[in-house]
C-alpha cells in the first residue's frame, strides 16, 4: 500500500521519509444514536489508517456515515444522542475517544481542521473575514491579535485570494461562494494541522470553483504535507484528488483500495453499482432512446424572453438596480425532445422555467403547444396549464407534508375536475405503478419516503395531466448517483412511451450530456451556444462551453486533467443599475442548428 | 366529496390514527384533559354541588366583626367581603370564565386568522391595509379601547366577549401573518401554483392545514389571556355586572382584603391557573398529533 502511495505521489511531489508515518489510526469504530427503541448503530466497526501528506477519499451515498465519521475524529457528535460506542481513534498516540472536551478544543482546529460544506453557514455573517481567521488563530496560539492578523493574511494569501488585504475587512456575504470556501480552507490551514478533513467541501459550488478550490486544495497538500481525509459522494472528485479511496454503505465498510485499483478493479458489487451509476461525459454520441423527436411540432416556443427583477433600496425604496436575470432568451422545444439548459448557479435557468409555469413575470413571448402565454403575469387558460408541468429541484420542499401521495397526484386531476372520483383513482394507481412505486403506498405522508421515491412522486403528478411538456428544474440534482441514474432512466423512458417532451434544466454537465437531445448553455441570463448533444459536448465552440466541459471531474484517476485557465476574478454580476444596459449576445448558426454567440459582448454593459 | 374524511388531513388523521388513542398515552395530556373536565362539570353541575345560592349575603357568613369567615366550617372554602360563599362563587364563575375563554378567544381566533391568512397569501395591497389596521390596533392601548366599547353598548357577559374578542385578535392576527408570508413562499405552495390550483384551494387545503398546530396553541393560551383581561374589565366596572361571579372580579372585588383573607384571592387566582395550565397541556399534545411530520419518526 505504501509503495502504491508513493508511486501515485511521487511523481508529483517529493516524500521525505517521515511521509509515510502514521498520523491516525481508526479502529472497530462504532458510532450510535440513543433513540426511544434502544442504541441503533449508524457507524459499525470502521477502521482505516491515515499517513502523513496523503488523502484518503471516505466516498459513499447519503446515509453511508461518512461525515458522521468525521464528526467523531473531531469529536463533533451531536450530544447526547449520537456517540461513540466502541472502537477506538488513534491521533498520534493519543486516543481522541476518551479524551475530554478541553483537550479535545487543543487539537480541533490546530491539529485537525475541518472544512464544511456550506461555507456561507459556516463562517459567521457579522465577523470581518480578519478577525474570524485572527480568532482562529488566537484561540491556539499564545500570540497577539495583530501578530494573528499577519498570520491570516499570509493565509488568505496563500489560498490565492484576490486582493487579500482587502479581503480582511470585508464581511463574509460580501464574497462568493468560491471565495469564502477559500476563506474557509485559509482558516482551516493557517495552523498546519496535521489532518485537514474536507467534508463535501465543493457541493454547494459551480463546477468552475470547484475545480478551483480542488486545485487549490492539492497544491497546499503538496506543500505542506497534510493528510487530507476527504469526504464525498461524487467519484469525480474521488478519482481527482485521492490517494486511496475507502467505499462506505449503511454504515458499513464496503471496501477501500488506492485509487486507480478501486475504478480498475472494485471488488465489491456495491462498489461497482456506484462507479457505474456516475455518469460520465463523453463527447454527447452515448444517447441511446427509442423514437426520435418529432421536430415538425414545436411544444414550447420563447421568443427574445427577458425576465428583471427591480431591487429596491435606501429609505423610500426606490428602484436603483435591476437584475437582469433573463435576457433575450429565444429557443424552441421539439415534440418527444429533451431540451436541456445549463449553467451555473445564477445564469438564470431557473428563471426561464419560472416565467414558462407564470411564477415570474416575464417579457416577450412564451408559446406552448401553440397557445401564448400572456406577458408579463403569465396568465394561462386551464388546457395551456395541464400542457405544461414541473417538476422542482426538492422534492421534499414541493409536496405538501401534511397531505397523502395519492391524494397529492390526485390532486391535478382534481383542480381540473377530470373524471370521477373511482377514475382518478385508477388513474393514480396507474401512474404509482408506471414510475416504478407500488399502489399501496399511495396512503402514506411525503416523509415516509426516500428522496428517489419522493421524486418519483412528483414526476407522477406532473403526468397526472398527459401534459405535451414537463419542466425538470434540477430534478435529479438532490438524489444520490444510484438513484439519480435510476430516475434519468424512467425520464427516457417516459419519453419514449409518451411522447412528453422535457425541459431539463442542470448544472451538472455529464448528466445533461446524458439524457439530452439538444442543449442551451447559459450564461449570465442568455444562451452562449446551443445545439444538438453532439455538437455541445463533441464539438464545444464557445469559450464558456469549453471551460464548463474541462472543468467537471472525470471519475477516471488516470486520465490526464488539461491544466485549466485560471479565472480571473469571478462572474460578472447581473445586478446592474438602472441606467445600464446589458448588450444581447448574438447567435449565430454554424451549420446544423449549432448556435454560438459571437464572442466577447457579453458581462459588458453599455452606459 | 364521497370521502370528505380522506381528502381532510386534520380529519383523515384523526380518522385513521385515532387521535384518542394517541392521546391516551400522553399521561400530561390526560392530566391536562381532566383539569378541563372538572371546570366544565363544575360549571354545569354548579346548582347541584353547592347548597347556597353564589349570589344570597348569609347573615352567618361573616364573623361578628363583619369580617370574611376563613376556610372551613359550614364554608368549604370560607366567605367573602359581604358573607357570600366562595366555594359557589367559584363553581358558578367557571361558567363566566369558559363562557368567556370559548367563545371571546374563539371569535378572536376567527377574526385574526381570517385577517393574518388573507394578509400573508395576497401580500399586496391588501395585505398593507390590514396589517396597518392590525398595527393600529396593537398601538392603540387595548384596555382603553375595551373600556370605551363597553361603555358604548351595555355590559353584559356576551358584550364582554365580544369586547374581549375585538381587542385581542390583533395577536393571533401578526403570528399567522408571519407563519402564513413564509408558508407562501414554500415550494409546493409553488408547485400547486403552477398546477393551477385556485386561491381558495390553496388557502384552504395547503396553508390552513399547517397553520392548524399555531392556532390551537394559540387558542389553549388565548384562554388564561382573556379569563385575566374580563377579571381585569370587571375591576373596572366595565366587564361582568356584579353581583354575576367570575374568577377575575371575585379576585379584584377581594383584592383590598389580601392580606386580612387572602383566601379570597388564592382560590380563584388558583382556578385561573390551573384551567390555563389544563387548556396548555391538552394543546400541546393536539399539536404533536396533529402535526403528521412530528409522527413515525425514530
Amino acid at each position: 500500500m505504501n509503495d502504491e502511495n508513493n508511486k501515485l505521489f511521487g511523481a508529483q511531489a517529493p516524500k521525505s521519509p517521515s511521509d509515510t508515518g502514521l498520523v491516525l489510526r481508526v479502529d472497530h469504530l462504532a458510532v450510535s444514536v440513543n433513540t426511544e427503541a434502544g442504541l441503533k448503530p449508524l457507524v459499525h466497526g470502521l477502521s482505516f489508517d491515515l499517513r502523513r501528506g496523503e488523502t484518503l477519499a471516505i466516498a459513499g451515498e447519503s446515509g453511508s456515515g461518512k461525515s458522521l465519521t468525521s464528526l467523531a475524529i473531531m469529536g463533533l457528535l451531536p450530544p447526547p444522542a449520537v456517540r461513540v460506542t466502541g472502537g477506538s481513534i488513534l491521533f498520534g498516540q493519543q486516543e481522541l475517544t476518551t479524551l475530554g472536551e478541553n483537550a479535545l478544543r487543543q487539537i480541533r482546529g490546530n491539529r485537525i481542521a475541518m472544512i464544511f460544506q456550506e461555507p456561507m453557514t459556516s463562517l459567521n455573517p457579522v465577523m470581518k473575514i480578519g478577525a474570524q481567521l485572527a480568532e482562529a488563530i488566537c484561540a491556539h496560539e499564545a500570540i497577539s491579535f495583530q501578530d494573528a492578523r499577519v498570520r491570516a493574511l499570509e493565509a488568505l494569501k496563500s489560498v490565492r485570494l484576490s486582493e487579500p488585504e482587502k479581503r480582511l475587512d470585508q464581511f463574509p456575504h460580501e464574497l462568493s461562494g468560491g471565495m469564502r470556501q477559500r476563506v474557509m480552507i485559509a482558516m482551516a490551514i493557517a495552523l498546519k494541522p496535521d489532518i485537514l478533513i474536507a467534508d463535501e467541501p465543493t457541493t454547494a459550488l459551480d463546477v468552475t470553483v470547484q475545480r478551483e478550490v480542488l486545485d487549490l486544495l492539492r497544491d497546499l497538500q503538496h506543500e505542506m504535507g497534510t493528510a487530507v481525509i476527504l469526504i464525498t459522494h461524487d467519484m469525480g472528485v474521488v478519482a481527482e484528488m485521492a490517494d486511496r479511496v475507502l467505499v462506505m454503505k449503511g454504515g458499513h465498510f464496503v471496501e477501500e483500495n488506492d485509487v486507480v485499483s478501486l475504478f480498475s478493479n472494485p471488488q465489491q458489487a456495491y462498489t461497482r453499482d456506484l462507479l457505474g451509476a456516475v455518469p460520465t461525459l463523453g463527447d454527447g454520441s452515448g444517447v441511446t432512446r427509442a423514437g426520435k423527436p418529432d421536430e415538425s411540432t414545436l411544444v414550447a416556443e420563447l421568443e427574445n424572453v427577458v425576465v428583471q427583477f427591480d431591487v429596491r433600496s435606501g429609505i423610500l425604496g426606490r428602484i436603483t438596480h435591476r437584475v437582469h436575470a433573463v435576457e433575450n432568451v429565444s429557443l424552441n422545444i421539439c415534440k418527444g425532445e429533451i431540451f436541456s439548459l445549463v449553467g451555473e448557479s445564477g445564469c438564470g435557468k431557473s428563471t426561464i422555467a419560472k416565467a414558462m409555469v407564470g411564477l415570474v413575470k416575464h417579457s416577450g413571448r412564451i408559446r406552448i403547444n401553440g397557445n401564448e402565454i400572456s406577458a408579463p403575469h403569465g396568465e394561462m387558460t386551464n388546457q395551456v396549464r395541464r400542457d405544461i408541468q414541473m417538476v422542482f429541484q426538492d422534492p421534499m420542499a414541493s409536496l405538501d407534508p401534511r397531505m397523502r401521495v395519492g391524494e397529492l397526484v390526485r390532486e391535478p386531476l382534481v383542480i381540473h375536475g377530470v373524471g370521477t372520483m373511482r377514475e382518478q383513482k385508477e388513474k393514480v394507481d396507474y401512474l404509482f405503478e408506471r414510475v416504478g412505486l407500488s399502489r399501496d403506498q399511495t396512503e402514506r405522508y411525503p416523509h415516509e419516503f426516500s428522496g428517489g421515491q419522493r421524486q418519483r412522486i412528483c414526476i407522477a403528478r406532473a403526468l397526472a395531466l398527459n401534459p405535451k411538456l414537463i419542466i425538470a428544474d434540477e430534478s435529479v440534482s438532490a438524489l444520490d448517483v444510484t438513484v439519480q441514474a435510476k430516475v434519468l432512466e424512467l425520464l427516457k423512458e417516459l419519453v419514449s412511451e409518451m411522447g412528453v417532451s422535457f425541459l431539463f434544466i442542470s448544472h451538472d454537465m455529464a448528466v445533461v450530456e446524458n439524457i439530452s437531445d439538444r442543449v442551451g448553455v447559459m450564461y449570465l441570463g442568455q444562451i452562449v451556444e446551443m445545439g444538438s448533444c453532439r455538437q455541445i459536448f463533441g464539438t464545444p465552440r464557445h469559450s464558456y462551453t469549453k471551460k464548463l466541459i474541462s472543468a467537471v471531474p472525470t471519475p477516471d484517476p488516470n486520465r490526464e486533467r488539461q491544466p485549466l485557465a485560471r479565472l480571473v476574478g469571478d462572474v460578472p454580476s447581473p445586478v446592474k443599475p438602472l441606467n445600464e444596459t446589458v448588450s444581447h449576445v448574438e447567435l449565430k448558426n454554424v451549420g446544423n442548428g449549432h448556435m454560438i454567440a459571437v464572442e466577447g459582448t457579453i458581462g459588458q454593459s453599455n452606459n | 366529496m364521497a370521502n370528505s374524511v380522506n381528502s381532510d388531513p386534520a380529519t383523515a388523521i384523526i380518522a385513521e390514527r385515532g387521535v384518542i388513542a394517541q392521546f391516551a398515552r400522553r399521561k400530561l395530556a390526560l392530566f391536562g384533559l381532566f383539569l378541563v373536565f372538572l371546570t366544565l362539570g363544575a360549571a354545569i353541575f354548579a346548582p347541584w354541588l353547592t347548597t347556597f345560592d353564589p349570589n344570597e349575603q348569609m347573615f352567618d357568613g361573616l364573623t361578628l366583626q363583619g369580617a370574611p369567615m376563613p376556610p372551613g366550617g359550614p364554608f368549604a372554602l370560607g366567605t367573602d367581603l359581604l358573607g357570600r360563599d366562595l366555594l359557589t362563587r367559584i363553581l358558578y364563575g367557571a361558567r363566566t370564565s369558559l363562557i368567556i375563554g370559548v367563545a371571546a378567544n374563539g371569535l378572536a381566533l376567527f377574526i385574526g386568522t381570517v385577517v393574518g391568512v388573507t394578509a400573508g397569501y395576497f401580500r399586496g395591497w391588501v395585505g398593507s391595509v390590514l396589517m396597518r389596521l392590525t398595527d393600529l390596533m396593537m398601538a392603540f392601548p387595548a384596555l382603553l379601547l375595551a373600556i370605551c366599547l363597553a361603555a358604548i353598548f351595555q355590559p353584559s357577559l356576551w358584550i364582554v366577549a365580544l369586547v374581549i374578542a375585538i381587542v385581542y385578535w390583533v395577536q393571533t392576527a401578526r403570528v399567522l401573518f408571519a407563519e402564513t408570508a413564509s408558508l407562501a413562499e414554500r415550494e409546493f405552495i409553488a408547485a400547486e401554483r403552477t398546477l393551477g390550483a385556485s386561491h381558495t384551494r390553496i388557502l384552504l387545503k395547503h396553508i390552513l392545514p399547517h397553520l392548524v398546530p399555531t392556532i390551537i396553541v394559540w387558542g389553549t393560551l388565548g384562554i388564561s389571556t382573556t379569563v385575566l383581561l374580563e377579571a381585569t374589565l370587571s375591576f373596572l366596572g366595565v366587564g361582568v355586572q356584579p353581583p354575576t361571579p367570575s374568577w377575575g372580579n371575585i379576585i379584584f372585588e377581594n383584592q383590598t382584603y389580601f392580606q386580612a383573607a387572602p383566601w379570597l384571592v388564592f382560590f380563584p387566582g388558583l382556578a385561573i391557573v390551573t384551567l390555563a395550565l389544563a387548556f396548555n397541556l391538552v394543546g400541546d399534545a393536539l399539536r404533536e398529533i396533529l402535526d403528521p411530520t412530528q409522527r413515525g419518526r425514530d
